[in-house]
């Protein structure tokens, strides 16, 4: 049988973890910590400038091969 | 409104892994050495590759080096969490959820091998593809937990990056690029059993058969010596076979020596495990030494 977790329990369950206390508390969604926050927007920026040298990487490529750049003998 | 203890805990808590847990996950030391290896061998082969081409090659290589080094530390994690070596890597700390480092190396595998075959040629990403495969499937899931053999026949996977290197370049695999694979190849057992000999409690404690905890210490010792044996030799091939110079050698001579008489020493120890951390330190010293000088030969050739 499945435990409940209500705000009004007065059997005082153990506390949820910061992010989604806020769902017991009737709010939708997850609300990340400050430190969450941090991590998510530094792997954000990381992606970005990966995908970033990525592009430039094929665009330089592109260059240095010139028409050749079609010719795929298998 | 009330949630659910078992929904609560089936969420994840939302990630706090930073960049550099992710960077840990790709094993940059391991990266360093399989990025040196294939540039020795994208360097020494014949004909010419244009530097930016030679880049991309040696980028995408320590790519997928990296994605096998995730995709490892996601399959071990829980044998990682058992060995003070290894505890304090990403996910056996928390850091990391192991769902999000296999995403992570599967991605990075995709991308390495997909951009080798566009940007260099299709030889060189089937053999990274080879690599990746064979260190994931065949060493990490498969040997690793169940042979004293795990790192003989899983050294494979090691051993490839210069061929990949070689394959970069020339677009093809000749006799060449086989005996760099059989250097690493045969370095491998001393390396990592010089290391297992101190570390066996470890070992023994996670569950993994490394030699010295199926088979004994006295046993370890033999076949170090053995594997030295044959890999001295095999250190001297490049020379005999003429695509490397008199200094690599003496070098290849003097090193090749310097192993035996260390592999000699752990043989005969039977105190503590100075010789044993001596061979691990110089072993490394070893290879990157015959590679350096592979290097240099050629670059002297250039000169002249």
């Amino acid at each position: 049988m499945t435990k409940s977790v209500a705000m009004n329990d007065t059997k005082k369950p153990a506390p949820l973890p910061p992010s989604i206390a806020g769902l017991a508390a009737g709010e939708t969604g997850i609300k990340l910590t400050e430190q969450q926050l941090r991590a998510r927007r530094a792997r954000s920026i990381a992606i970005a400038v990966s995908l970033g040298l990525l592009v430039v990487l094929f665009y330089i490529v592109t260059l240095v091969k010139g028409p050749g750049v079609m010719d795929r003998p298998l | 409104m009330s949630v659910t203890l078992a929904q609560a805990e089936r969420r994840v808590e939302p990630s706090i892994a930073g960049v550099g847990d992710y960077i840990e996950l790709m094993k940059p030391r391991v990266m360093s050495l399989v990025v040196f290896t294939a540039l020795v061998g994208l360097v020494v082969a014949p004909g010419h590759i244009h530097p930016v081409i030679g880049f991309t090659a040696l980028i995408c290589i320590a790519v997928g080096a990296g994605a096998a080094g995730a995709l490892n530390m996601w399959y071990d994690a829980d044998i990682d969490a058992r060995m003070a070596r290894t505890a304090g890597r990403p996910i056996p700390v928390g850091r990391l959820q192991p769902g999000d480092a296999l995403a992570f190396g599967l991605t990075l595998a995709g991308f390495s091998v997909v951009v080798l075959g566009l940007l260099v040629n299709v030889v060189a990403a089937a053999l990274l593809a080879g690599t990746i495969g064979f260190y994931v499937l065949v060493y990490t899931m498969w040997l690793k937990r169940r042979t004293p053999q795990n790192i003989v026949i899983g050294g494979a996977a090691g051993a490839l990056p210069p061929m990949i290197g070689w394959a970069a370049a020339t677009g093809g695999v000749s006799l060449e690029p086989v005996v760099l694979f059989l250097l690493i190849f045969f370095w491998t057992p001393p390396h990592f059993w010089a290391l297992s000999l101190y570390r066996t409690e470890d070992y023994a404690r996670a569950g993994i058969p490394m030699l010295p905890v199926v088979a004994g210490a006295e046993e370890t010792r033999r076949q170090i010596l053995l594997y030295t044996l044959l890999l001295a030799p095999l250190g001297l091939t490049p020379w005999l076979l003429g695509y490397a110079g008199l200094s690599y050698g003496i070098v290849a001579l003097a090193t090749g020596a310097i192993m035996i008489v260390m592999a000699c020493r752990v043989r005969g120890e039977r105190q503590g495990h100075r010789a044993s951390k001596q061979m691990f330190a110089f072993s490394i010293l070893y290879l990157f030494l015959l590679f350096a000088m592979l290097l240099v030969d050629k670059m002297a050739s250039w000169a002249a």
